[in-house]
């Protein structure tokens, strides 16, 4: 696999002022690389900001500090019209909620074809028809659905249709915030199917919020866990579900109940309690094993890796 | 065992101007005492309003329960009034709801939205009631209650306000708790908390509990019998066992196996085709039909009974028909099969 790195995330902090001396530290300098092709999975408790990350780095917000490199170029510099413009193409999102992020009193065909008509990609009304036909046949959806509005389709079909908005400016990075937590289990595993797909055919680079951690391993190569504004650990999926070092991590994957009721019997919860750290020194992002760091003091570093030097 | 709650043969419809939407068409099961059934099924598929019609919830009109007895302790509490319903609700019978954010009263203290119920079912005086709310919410895991009860429910977490809820069901020690999705809006580690939570009250008063949910994680780790609903009826019921490690309705399969594992290597997870029957004109035959790759011509015509598997456990499809053919199930479901046959040796370690 190339590891060309599509994003890099360096230091990024989101803070909001509250009120005159109250500040919430959503996000609290968080540094990550997101290689082309790969699904970036962030997982967290609510709260924990991980779609305030997700909405800095496509610039819903001015980020207080930090920067984020998109194909080489900052973000958050100063930009014109048209540079912003070229960089909106780039990126694009997928929302939470598809009841919510569509527009009750447009068409189908206008929600998807809205992108298209900023960046006037297509010139001709049946050019502009035959390419929103052609990404509702994309998402599985059917041509005659254009003319329909948001409320007659299901929450499953309305979530397709952000996709296909999503789509429709051919992007090359796009943002999924929990883009299946409203659906149905059995709706799920058709979106997250067709994101899947989709990410084959067209080469897509996904970062993937969530708090479903069975649906984050199943679709991400890469995993960093949020907790309170910070990445505390970042691993490839499966070394993540194998040997989560950071305790955070420990008690999150020991929460999830499992579809295995002799496995639910015997299941132990482990909880965290963020005192227990050592706090000697301010913690650091550190490589315990090969391509999984971990935030932790030196002294716990020392421990981790003296611990998980054997295991494989 | 006590029969806690009978439900038998429950129609609920809903007239509306476009005709009759039949939400809930026809279901039976039983409850008993100390017992957790969990209602399974997409949205649509009449879980919850079965569970409003137990306790008379669904705004009448539009909605009527058509048909069917609902035996609460031998008393049929769909022929009982308004008045009469409300000295059970609360009483007898509460609820849990799925949003702790809308579900209580945001103008009102804490302390008073728990004492409410007691004040009007157990005829408590303030200072009893008031002693009575502190222990509750010490029940519930929330600290420092004297205190906590005089705020105001924007002052709690999510997960906090979820345990005053339950704690407002749980005030007058009901005999059944319906809990409709009571942790769909809070993260895995609230989650947790409250499952066991409200698994260790249900071992200390012997209530019986339905919960409603589509996490079937969820399912596994509350649940000792399982109903699956699909289009207003119980396509398969069964214990918790029978239905995760012998299912036998390709619905059920299919949910099944659009879960991802934690464990295993799956290219692509198994997806249910198409969207649920519209329940204004329910198709005829098994409502399952259009959607199940392992439909049989006798599927589109007739509606199937439901087939005994076991005692215990019963399901809706043709394909248990002693004419039926042998099919293979799903790849996922057979190793689930094969975790059934193991999963015996396992019981065994534990003891």
């Amino acid at each position: 696999m190339s590891r060309e790195k599509l994003l890099e995330i360096k230091n990024l902090k989101q803070h909001f002022k509250t009120g005159r001396h109250s500040v919430v530290k959503a996000v609290d300098g968080i540094s990550f690389d997101i290689y082309k092709g790969e699904t970036f999975g962030l997982v967290g408790e609510s709260g924990c900001g991980k779609s305030t990350t997700g909405r800095s780095i496509i610039r819903l917000y001015n980020a207080t500090d930090g920067e984020v490199i998109f194909n080489g170029e900052n973000v958050h510099g100063k930009k014109n019209r048209s540079d912003l413009k070229k960089f909106n193409r780039e990126m694009q999102m997928i929302f939470q909620d598809p009841y919510a992020s569509l527009n009750p009193r447009m068409k189908v065909s206008d929600i998807i074809a809205e992108g298209m008509d900023i960046h006037g990609l297509e010139k001709t009304e049946k050019l502009r028809r035959a390419k929103v036909e052609e990404l509702l046949e994309t998402v599985g959806l059917n041509k005659e659905h254009a003319n329909r509005y948001p409320h007659e389709f299901s929450g499953g079909q309305r979530q397709r249709i952000g996709i296909a908005r999503a789509l429709a400016v051919d992007p090359s990075f796009i943002i999924a915030d929990e883009p299946i937590s409203a659906l149905d289990v059995s709706i799920q595993a058709q979106v997250v199917n067709l994101l899947k797909q989709l990410q084959k055919e067209k080469e897509l680079t996904y970062l993937f919020i969530a708090h479903d951690l069975s649906m984050v391993k199943y679709i991400s190569d890469r995993i960093g866990v949020m907790y309170f504004g910070r990445i505390v650990e970042l691993a490839e999926a499966d070394e993540l579900y194998r040997n989560p070092i950071h305790p955070y991590t420990q008690s999150l994957l020991s929460a999830i109940p499992l579809p295995d009721p002799v496995y639910e019997r015997s299941r132990e919860r482990f909880t965290y309690n963020p005192n227990d750290h050592d706090t000697s020194e301010e913690p650091e992002f550190r490589e315990v094993r090969p391509d999984h760091w971990v935030l932790c003091t030196t002294k716990e570093f020392e421990h981790y890796q003296k611990e998980y030097s054997t295991v494989t | 065992m006590d029969k806690l709650l009978e439900v038998k043969n429950m129609h609920v419809s809903f007239d509306t101007y476009g005709g009759e939407v039949q939400a809930v068409r026809g279901v039976n099961f039983s409850l008993n005492k100390g017992e957790t059934l969990a209602i399974v099924g997409e949205s649509g598929s009449g879980k919850s309003v079965t569970t409003k019609a137990l306790m008379k919830l669904i705004p009448m009109p539009p909605g009527r329960i058509k048909e069917g007895e609902i035996l609460f302790e031998g008393r049929d509490l769909a022929k009982l009034s308004e008045k009469e319903m409300q000295k059970i609700r609360g009483k007898e019978i509460s609820m849990i709801f799925q949003d702790p954010m809308t579900s209580l009263n945001p103008t009102m203290k804490v302390g008073n939205q728990i004492a409410e119920g007691l004040i009007k079912h157990q005829k408590l005086s303030k200072s009893a009631a008031k002693s009575r709310v502190i222990e509750l919410l010490e029940l519930v895991g929330i600290p420092d209650p004297e205190n906590r009860m005089k705020q105001y429910p924007h002052q709690f977490s999510g997960g906090m306000r979820q345990r005053v809820v339950v704690a407002i069901a749980l005030a007058c020690n009901p005999k059944l708790l319906i809990a409709d999705e009571p942790t769909t809006a809070l993260d895995v580690t609230i989650q947790a908390q409250i499952l066991e939570l409200m698994k260790d009250i249900q071992k200390k008063t012997d209530s019986g509990t339905i919960f409603i949910t589509h996490d079937l994680g969820v399912v596994a780790n509350v649940a000792d019998r399982v109903a699956v609903m699909y289009a207003g009826r119980i396509v398969e019921i069964g214990t918790v066992d029978d239905i995760f490690y012998n299912p036998k309705h390709p619905y059920t399969w299919g949910l099944l196996g659009s879960m991802p594992s934690l464990d295993a290597e799956v290219s692509e997870l198994y997806a249910i085709p198409g969207s649920p029957p519209d329940l204004l004109n329910p198709p005829k035959g098994d409502a399952f039909a259009p959607r199940n790759e392992y439909a049989m011509q006798i599927d589109r015509e007739q509606e199937p009974p439901l087939f005994k598997v076991s005692e215990t456990h019963y399901a809706a499809t043709w394909l248990l028909h002693e004419h039926a053919p042998d099919i293979d199930p799903p790849e996922a479901i057979k190793k689930r099969m094969a975790a059934m046959a193991s999963s015996d040796s396992r019981k065994g370690e534990r003891v």
